[in-house]
């Protein structure tokens, strides 16, 4: 089967920053996708190289088999929901919405047919008289939606589709977007910095860094086995474990990485590693402590009602050797 | 303790103090004193002068003594500016202000959008410098230079010839109406230097437009389909158009009313300034050049409310 979107080697450069270096991605058809990172990892100038707003200075990209490299975005059939919506201010909303049917000189009752269908979809039915304007984000959001939806793409990119919502509206709306995805089997590409919402929504994820993909995987596998320091820290609340503390641990010389969901507090004495308490963050249903155990702290989220050592106690610190993952790259 | 009492509210002392402590508790006090200066400006400057020249236009001239009566009301002045000789001024000043307005549009268009799009940093100061420089030079300079170059020794007549093209300079000149002997002495040559000399006042609003474009509203046209061709008819034009409407306003209106620029350079017909000029100077006939003043008033309020309901405001 072929990909629906694969980047293979490439390279976007603006004068000397290289903001994609040599990236590789095979994004399956009917895939959630999300892309990772921090900003100037990189990860909106690929989605923008998809989209065709910018072409790559190396490298080739294929849409469903097709060659897409030095393709202008207008003859893709590839649709955006931009971060801040852009929605045209001049236009209503339906005409917003059925701005893609108007270019392609579709018949009005048609056009009207099509966008009040797409904005059903998203629960702005009856919407279509506004201007954006008076819209509130949320809904802009969700205009912006039907509009990239209503010519059914074989690709819709998210570029921090949910950045600008409120808690409340944000997790709605991931529910939202997934369930949508589902039931029009379109391939989502989405963009974001938050790992709770990469890994909650999508089947897979790619972690950008400094231009270039860290590691693609299951939101479990990018979580539990991260590859590199850089990916430990950026998706979890992972503990990370120099060498010389691995070595003492299993006589391996590698980093480690260590979720702090799986440490346990252990009497000092028969512990392998020890140290004080250094701080006490209560959670509601977790309390995470940090230890100094010495070159380094250890987090650890323990469950709320258990009895917990004060600041400035030393504790031991206890884990299943299972849980204790080695990383494979230096970095 | 009583000579270090700590004091939480301190007291500001002098007038002075008083003052700012007043306009902070009764800031609409500060809001009046602050609007009462151009109020006044406007009230009584601006609308009274202009109130006073609309009366002036409904007295009449005596036609042998040339003194004005101000007894009684008439519109005869509004009548005579009815008169074909009057009416060619009005058409074709109003004329020329059109074409002045449409030709300023589609020059200064390009290049608004180059500054707005495209120059950054030192390039846009440049930008601004070459736009407004010829406004920083004396008008009647740039005038006679003009002349200097439409004249029929002039500049331009060497340039044509020095590419043994004068024949089509002569060609041009030919042409019934707006031709003449030279360039200077024609409708050509004024058209020419009122495109020039009103020009930053359409390119600056339209930049101005441009530059709120948002640079994603262009990638989400081309995203859904447009051709840069349709981003532009359908996204940017529209966009851009409150920008179009207030540069047109500008270069329609100081047209309609220059007087300066048809006397130096330009056949002997007159424009509506010019009228106003002679009918209040050597023709001592203040109601008619009111009644002329009018004509332009008149014209720009009609402009503007055909602008309004074109839609050309909504996207401000």
């Amino acid at each position: 089967m072929t990909a629906a979107v694969s980047l293979q080697g490439v390279s976007r450069h603006f004068g000397i920053i290289k903001a994609m270096d040599e990236v590789n991605l095979e994004i399956a058809s009917g895939e959630f996708f999300a892309m990772l990172g921090p900003s100037g990892s990189g990860k909106t100038t690929c989605l923008r190289v998809i989209a065709g707003f910018e072409q790559p200075t190396h490298g080739h990209i294929e849409i469903f088999g097709e060659n897409a490299t030095g393709v202008p975005p207008y003859r893709r059939n590839v649709n955006t929901v931009f971060q801040d919506y852009a929605l045209f201010p001049h236009l209503n909303v339906l005409d917003n919405v059925a701005y893609s049917l108007m270019l392609k000189k579709a018949a009005r009752a048609e056009r009207r047919k099509a966008a009040e269908a797409a904005l059903d979809m998203v629960k702005l039915a009856g919407y279509g008289t506004r201007r954006p304007s008076e819209l509130s984000g949320g809904q802009r959001q969700r205009v912006a939606l039907a509009r990239a939806l209503v010519n059914r793409p074989k690709v819709l990119l998210l570029d921090e589709p949910l950045g600008a919502l409120d808690l409340k509206l944000r997790e709605s709306m991931q529910e939202e977007l997934k369930s949508l995805q589902k039931a029009l089997g379109i391939t989502f590409i989405f963009v974001t910095h938050d790992q709770g919402e990469a890994l909650s929504m999508a089947d897979r994820v790619a972690v950008f860094s400094g231009g270039r993909v860290m590691q693609v995987g299951t939101p479990e596998e990018i979580y539990s086995k991260p590859n590199s320091r850089f990916v430990a820290d950026f998706v979890g609340s992972s503990n990370i474990l120099n060498p010389d503390q691995v070595s003492t641990l299993t006589g391996e010389r590698r980093w480690g990485s260590l979720r702090s969901e799986a440490v346990r507090l252990a009497p000092e004495a028969g512990s392998a590693l020890a140290g004080t308490v250094a701080t006490k963050n209560y959670l509601g249903a977790m309390t995470r402590l940090g230890i100094d155990i010495g070159g380094g702290s250890i987090h650890a989220l323990v469950p709320s009602g258990q009895e917990l050592p004060d600041i400035g106690a030393r504790t031991g610190v206890a884990f299943e050797r299972s849980a204790l993952h080695l990383m494979e790259t230096e970095q | 303790m009583t000579t270090t009492a700590l004091a939480i509210t301190e007291r500001r002392p002098g007038l002075l103090g008083w003052l700012s402590d007043q306009f902070w508790r009764h800031p609409g006090i500060f809001v009046l004193l602050l609007l009462t200066p151009p109020l006044l400006w406007l009230g009584i400057v601006y609308i009274g002068s202009l109130l006073a020249l609309l009366f002036q236009s409904f007295f009449a001239i005596d036609e042998f003594s040339g003194i004005v009566d101000y007894s009684t009301l008439t519109l005869k002045s509004y009548a005579e500016l009815l008169r074909p000789a009057n009416l060619d001024i009005i058409v074709r000043t109003v004329v020329m202000s059109a074409l002045v307005t449409l030709a300023s549009a589609v020059i200064a268009f390009p290049i608004a959008y180059m500054a707005a799009r495209y120059v950054r940093g030192k390039w846009k100061a440049l930008f601004y410098l070459g736009i407004m420089l010829p406004l920083w030079s004396s008008y009647l300079v740039k005038i006679y230079a003009w002349k200097l170059i439409l004249a029929k020794e002039g500049i331009l007549t060497w340039v044509f010839e020095s590419l043994h093209i004068g024949f089509v300079l002569d060609w041009i000149l030919a042409i019934p109406v707006i031709g003449g002997n030279s360039l200077s002495v024609s409708y050509i040559g004024t058209f020419l230097v009122f495109v020039y000399v009103w020009m930053p006042f359409m390119i600056l609003p339209i930049q101005a437009s441009l530059e709120r474009v948002p640079v994603n509203l262009i990638d989400a046209s081309s995203d859904l389909g447009a051709t840069p061709q349709q981003t532009f008819r359908k996204v940017i034009f529209p966009l851009a158009l409150p920008g179009i409407i207030a540069g047109s306003i500008f270069t329609f209106s100081l047209t309609l009313g220059d007087y300066i620029i048809p006397q130096i350079i330009g056949s002997s017909r007159l424009f509506i300034g010019q009228a106003v000029y002679a009918q209040q100077g050597t023709a001592g006939n203040i109601p008619l050049a009111a009644a002329f003043t009018v004509v332009p008033i008149v014209i720009m309020g009609l402009y503007l409310w055909m602008a309004k309901r074109q839609g050309a405001f909504d996207a401000l």
